[in-house]
């Protein structure tokens, strides 16, 4: 039988070793999956790639995370939030490697990723000092910069509700990147605020089948 | 004796007054989410959010927001009738594949050329930043910069070159500003309309790249 509902946040990020690329889903401070974060910190690893939007704000989840020196890398397009502190106080000390990403490149290099492909070209970005050091081309007239696909080792995403199969539904605009980063780990893991039974999701609504998915844990609201 | 600058609300809607019925449209952080409120009640427009909201509406009445549910800015909105979430790869595709009508955004500068700047200054004090700024600039049909036409400290933000790293180079296609409107032409910087009291060299004065005046050069009235 298909079970991937966990019992508790530990087993839900058991397995995660030092050195791990991690997606964090999330916009500012929706779709963020605090608990799923905090279990990671509370196991203990370090020198994390973290890829997520933003860079974490105040002292909770990715903010907590940097604080408290396990994260190694940040690929993000956006981490100069009000309330970054412990982002920018580590950027400025050079004790974080920060990789800025064009949002929906950092969105499609995880699409494509999941996708089995090697990347792609887009114009985002060509004409900009992010393209330096990338293969840029001329395609129908217009430049566009080579950008490769982003996987990794695991991604910890939120949504609102999961059955054992580990189909998803999300809520509102929580949804933000958690079905692109649900297709772009070897290790999805899931948060959401309640488990359904088999069947009670509307077929038609399923946003992140469950073939994506890995384990599931409840964490209500 | 220059005349006088147009507050945000009223370069607010006199580019609202350009956003025909029916547009998709997204509009940058900060001067340019002000257009959502002042357009005029007869149009139907759909707002685009990058995080995953197409049929954005206004703020929510005190105490009955969705903290989940914010905009670009990360302040709440709502959702109209007729709206719909979709995730993060489907909200940029419709901005990377031209399928957003308009997009009005700030800039600290603007060339001749239509290149933006407007994600990093040579500021080395803070991290960059970029967002979705240079996929709504290469993607959007159509680009419009909202803009003060200084600097605050009074230095020009419409250059013959920009100095500060691109945003991408020759897609702004009109830039409004609280003195002028001027549109971005193969012949460069073409001023379609003065704010009333406004001369062609008192702009000239504040702006460091060539300007064309149109032939039907109008008056811009703050309404």
């Amino acid at each position: 039988m298909i079970d991937k509902r966990v019992a508790s946040l530990a087993d839900a990020v058991a397995g995660i070793g030092d050195g791990a690329t991690v997606l964090v889903g999330g916009f500012g401070n929706s779709g963020v999956p605090v608990a799923l974060v905090h279990a990671v910190l509370e196991l203990g690893v370090r020198e994390l790639t973290i890829v997520t939007n933003n860079a974490g704000t105040g002292e909770t989840d990715i903010a907590a995370l940097i604080r408290e020196r396990r994260v190694r890398k940040i690929i993000c397009s956006y981490p100069r939030s009000a309330g970054s502190v412990w982002f920018e106080k580590f950027w400025r000390a050079g004790e974080i490697e920060l990789e800025l990403v064009p949002q929906g490149t950092l969105s499609e290099r995880m699409r494509a990723a999941g996708a089995g492909l090697g990347g792609f070209f887009t114009p985002a970005g060509a004409d900009s000092p992010l393209a330096q050091g990338k293969e840029v081309r001329v395609i129908d007239g217009r430049k566009h910069v080579f950008e490769k696909p982003l996987p990794a080792d695991v991604a910890l995403i939120k949504a609102d509700r999961a059955d054992r199969w580990g189909n998803l539904v999300y809520h509102s605009a929580a949804r933000n990147f958690g079905p692109v980063m649900a297709t772009a780990a070897a290790l999805t893991v899931a948060q959401v605020r309640t488990f359904v039974e088999l069947g009670e999701l509307d077929p038609e609504a399923v946003v992140t089948p469950g073939i994506f998915v890995r384990r599931v844990v409840e964490v209500p609201a | 004796m220059s005349g006088r600058r147009l507050s945000p609300q009223e370069m607010a809607r006199r580019v609202a007054r350009d956003i025909p019925d029916g547009s998709y449209v997204n509009l940058g952080i900060g001067l340019p989410t002000l257009v959502a409120d002042v357009v005029p009640p007869d149009r139907e427009i759909i707002y685009h959010s990058e995080n995953g909201i197409l049929g954005m509406g206004p703020a929510p009445a005190p105490g009955t927001g969705d903290p989940e549910l914010i905009n670009a800015g990360k302040e709440q909105v709502t959702l109209l009738p007729g709206g719909a979430y979709v995730h993060h790869t489907d909200a940029f595709v419709m901005m990377r594949g031209g399928h957003i009508d308009i997009t009005v955004l700030g800039a600290f500068q603007v060339a001749a050329t239509g290149d933006l700047a407007n994600w990093a200054t040579d500021e080395a004090s803070m991290p960059p930043a970029v967002g979705g700024a240079m996929d709504l600039a290469v993607g959007a049909r159509r680009v419009v910069v909202m803009t003060t036409h200084t600097t605050r400290d009074g230095r020009p933000k419409l250059l013959a070159q920009c100095t500060y790293p691109l945003t991408a180079a020759a897609v702004v296609d009109r830039v409004y500003t609280d003195m002028a409107v001027v549109d971005v032409t193969p012949d460069g910087f073409v001023v379609r309309e003065l704010v009333a009291g406004t001369t062609p060299d008192d702009l000239r004065a504040v702006t460091a790249a060539p300007l064309h005046f149109a032939p039907d050069l109008a008056v811009l009235v703050p309404a």
